[in-house]
């Protein structure tokens, strides 16, 4: 009897239990879309890292690939003899008569002897196409530096035209229609039978790190552009370090918090995120208009760097003078030294290593910084290799701009080569600052 | 006499002061270092300051100013007849004296005024040279005889010289303002003549932007139209395109190295990521004009689209990877301020961790992220090197991504790049633009700024 009476009504325990079970079933089943949403976003999350990364093997490896080429160049090996008869048919060694010979009949006649049967004035154009300009060139240095070896017959390996290069790296080939490429089937016919001759070679491409800009692409090189840098970086981190030094000690040790002091602080943070743009328009409008100096000079350049590169400064340099501990301070200070002596004797000396990384990071951003030196002219053609801050100069930054604009295919290369080298030292100068932090970082 | 031998001898000078000021306070003391008020070296240093700043100065100021004195002098010699040509004429002829006197290339041939004023020109500037030189010479010797002449036991040099290292401490953080006062002073006085010319609402509301004026009065395309919205235009769709690539993928991996990543992958991930920000522009505009604009195009045409090899997408897509590491460091640093203890409540209710970041974190962290959000959009639209390598130069009033358009900073790259007149309207425009440029990004960083600072005191 009492048995019927529990099947038909539940006990509250019984009633519990079942609701339980019904809301653990509701719970499994919601629990596993839980775990499916759960899984899903922590993919979404990897998957997003792993897409930034891949932009970064895509940009190296795009970069790479199509830099490598660069760093060879082909050259063919001709048996130039230097007649006297042309060079100096007067046989006075006179320096002018050596510098304005006709070096170019010299290895053109040499190329053309290699292919007798090619007569036509349009033939013998065609096949002299495949000699760089800068092969005469290269013959009239040995000339003018060493007269005596006028008369002789020498093995000299000339550089190739850009385009029989890049026919020889494969980069121009067959499978374009003939009107479509800048070598006809003729001139890859005289080059193929140069190279069965075994005269055409592969060599590493030393112009590339020896030469300035030029506007044919096998005589440009980078050094032009290197050394521009070099004079830039060092007026910018002539000024920018004592600078921004002087002004984050100001900052951190000595200055008053008053109204003054704030508007600084405000005035730092905010320069540090103006475009780099307007920094050029900065000197443009005042280094270049106002004061006359030169454009296209390092000096100017350097300069615009330095007010950029001055808010890291002395943001880092704040920082590493903060991390100091007061002890230090106050220890120094009990034993009577006076607040200056403080800080250049202990403060400073601690917080160097991250005041230098610091530096080293600014100036990392400074040498990969275009826009501003377009603004005051620092994209000029310069085939000098610059000697001075005043000089007309080139970056690297602004050349691998330079030639990314150049419309001759044979630029491609270079300027992924130009990019391989910049890209080089900004790793050596981040992988400095690591080293530095690494080796010198204290926790106090 | 070049500059750098006039610094050398100058740093000799004061080195020089530094060991006569040492030596002497010694002397004066009587060999005995205790009896001096500072230490003796303070006493060179007293006497290198007294020589090395005055120097320093006459060297600065004299070598600011020894051009533009020079060629006053010698453009008043020039003879009557050649003075009352117009300014442009006098300009020419004064570039062909500067040329003739520097061994150059001239315009045109030399007469014998122009001849005689460029050799006046090299003599004036070997004589300056010169003076300056000794003057440098003169000044630095009577400074150091004086400071010496001032040396005594009871001197107080440490003082004096922690006070001038002082006032040059203050100098120096006193550049930062003047950096910016130069900033507006100059983007303002220009971008005043400019609106002297065209006016403010023509610029700010105009719907065409054509900046090429016109030479003659019949020239075809020459209208000199500078209305600027195609440019903002412009500007915005790419930081928009660059958002929507560079939003979704920092802050999602924002999230990932705050909530998931073991410490070890952090560590291994975060530099990587900072990779991105360290590259230089000009990397990525050859990146996105080489690589992914053509394949844009190419994949456009295979889908039947008019992709334009200089697309909005392609500089918006490549600018998006530069801006990444920007939205996800800063988010990631704002997530990681959110307390634990939200996090702890969150996992007591029962939340999954996806739950717990959806409904709890991100809600906290939101104002941060906003801020970094515009932070990285101010980056965007001050971005350069992308946009005149990948995007056009046409301005053109569109919101298709999958067309050409020109943003503020090409044309300021564009109309001030090579040679021009400095008074055109043309030159100046770029100024008003950089004016525009500067207040926008001002405006969103110190607004991205003040809204961080806001959030971390909430939770400090």
């Amino acid at each position: 009897m009492t048995d019927a009476v529990m099947t038909d009504v539940q006990t509250p325990d019984q009633m519990r239990r079942d609701r339980a079970a019904r809301a653990s079933n509701a719970v499994r089943r919601s629990l596993k879309k839980r775990y499916a949403a759960e899984a899903r976003f922590r993919a979404y999350g990897i998957g997003a890292v792993g897409l930034a990364l891949a932009c970064i093997v895509v940009l190296f490896s795009t970069i790479i690939s199509s830099g490598l080429p660069a760093f060879t160049q082909s050259a063919i090996t001709l048996n130039v003899e230097l007649k006297q008869d042309v060079i100096d048919p007067e046989g006075t060694r006179d320096k002018s008569t050596l510098i304005n010979a006709n070096y170019r009949k010299l290895v053109f006649d040499t190329l053309l002897a290699e292919f007798p049967e090619v007569t036509g004035r349009r033939d013998k154009r065609a096949l002299t196409a495949i000699l760089s300009s800068g092969a005469a060139f290269q013959v009239q240095q040995l000339v003018t530096s060493d007269p005596s070896l006028i008369g002789q017959t020498l093995e000299l390996s000339l550089p190739v035209a850009a385009d029989f290069d890049l026919y020889n790296k494969g980069v121009i080939n067959k499978g374009t229609a003939e009107s479509d490429r800048r070598v006809s089937d003729q001139q890859m016919a005289w080059f193929d039978t140069l190279k069965e001759r075994g005269i055409i070679e592969s060599e590493l491409n030393t112009t590339f790190f020896t030469n300035a800009d030029s506007r044919e692409p096998e005589l440009a090189g980078i050094l032009g552009a290197a050394m521009g840098s070099l004079f830039t970086m060092l007026v910018t981190l002539a000024l920018s370090f004592p600078i921004g030094v002087c002004a984050a000690v100001y900052l951190e040790e000595f200055a008053p918090k008053n109204r003054l002091t704030q508007i600084i602080e405000v005035n730092i943070n905010n320069l540090a995120a103006v475009p780099s743009i307007v920094f050029g328009l900065l000197g443009l409008a005042v280094f270049i208009n106002f004061f006359g100096l030169p454009r296209s000079a390092p000096l100017v350049g350097g300069m615009v760097l330095a007010l950029m590169t001055l808010p890291t400064i002395i943001i880092a340099s704040r920082a590493a003078l903060k991390a100091v501990p007061p002890s230090i301070r106050e220890a120094a200070l009990g034993l009577g030294a006076s607040r200056m002596q403080v800080v250049t004797h202990h403060v400073l000396p601690l917080a160097m290593p991250g005041i230098l990384t610091g530096t080293i990071i600014g100036m990392a951003q400074a040498l990969g910084e275009t826009a501003p030196l377009l603004m005051i002219g620092m994209v000029a053609f310069i085939v000098d290799i610059p000697g001075g801050i005043t000089d007309p100069a080139t970056v690297l930054p602004v050349q691998v701009y330079l030639w990314a604009d150049s419309p001759e295919r044979a630029f491609v290369a270079r300027t992924s080569a130009a990019i391989m080298i910049l890209l080089t030292f900004l790793i050596l100068m981040n992988a400095l600052a690591v080293l530095l932090r690494k080796k010198f970082e204290r926790r106090w | 006499m070049s500059f750098t031998f006039v610094l050398g001898a100058l740093i000799i000078l004061t080195v020089a002061g530094f060991y006569l000021g040492r030596s002497r306070s010694m002397a004066s003391a009587g060999g005995t270092a205790s009896r001096l008020h500072s230490r003796p070296h303070y006493y060179g240093y007293f006497v290198a300051l007294w020589c090395g700043i005055p120097t320093i100065l006459i060297l600065g100021v004299w070598t600011v100013f020894q051009t533009p004195i020079v060629e006053m002098i010698v453009q008043g010699n020039l003879p009557e007849r050649m003075l009352e040509g117009d300014p442009a004429q006098m300009s020419l002829i004064m570039n062909d004296i500067r040329n003739l006197a520097s061994g150059n290339i001239t315009s045109g041939e030399i007469t014998p005024a122009v001849q005689a004023a460029a050799d006046q020109y090299v003599s004036l500037v070997q004589t300056s040279a010169l003076a300056k030189f000794v003057l440098i010479l003169v000044v630095g010797i009577a400074a150091i005889a004086y400071a010496r002449g001032k040396i005594a036991p009871s001197l107080r040099a440490r003082n004096q010289v922690e006070k001038t290292m002082m006032a040059i401490l203050i100098i120096c953080s006193v550049i930062a303002i003047l950096t910016t006062i130069g900033i507006v002073m100059s983007l303002v006085f220009e971008s005043y003549r400019f609106f002297e010319k065209v006016s403010p609402v023509e610029f700010l509301f105009g719907l065409e932007w054509s900046p090429q004026t016109a030479l003659r009065s019949d020239q075809v395309g020459a209208s000199g139209a500078f209305g600027a919205i195609p440019l903002f235009v412009g500007t915005l769709l790419i930081s928009f395109v660059a958002m929507c690539v560079a939003g979704p993928i920092g802050l999602l991996s924002a999230i990932y190295m705050a909530e998931y990543a073991p410490l070890k992958v952090r560590g291994a991930v975060k530099p990587l990521l900072e990779i991105l920000a360290g590259i230089p522009t000009v990397v990525y505009g050859f990146f996105a004009a080489l690589t992914v604009a053509p394949f844009l195009r190419d994949q456009g045409t295979f889908l039947g689209l008019d992709i334009s090899s200089e697309s909005a997408l392609a500089a918006g897509l490549v600018m998006g990877i530069m801006i990444i590491p920007f939205v996800s460091s800063l988010s990631d640093d704002v997530i990681n301020a959110v307390p634990q203890s939200l996090r702890e409540g969150s996992y007591g209710l029962g939340a999954t961790k996806s739950e717990t970041i959806k409904r709890v974190i991100l809600p906290a962290a939101l104002p941060g992220i906003v801020g970094s959000f515009m932070l990285a959009i101010s980056r965007a639209i001050g971005e350069t090197m992308i946009v005149v390598m990948a995007a056009g130069l046409g301005a053109n009033l569109t919101a298709n991504p999958l067309e050409a358009v020109t943003t503020v900073t090409v044309q300021i790259v564009t109309l001030l790049v090579g040679d021009q007149e400095f008074d055109s309207a043309k030159t100046l425009a770029a100024f008003a633009l950089g004016l525009v440029l500067f207040c926008v990004t001002l405006c969103l960083n110190i607004i991205a700024m003040a809204v961080v600072n806001k959030y971390r005191e909430q939770y400090d």
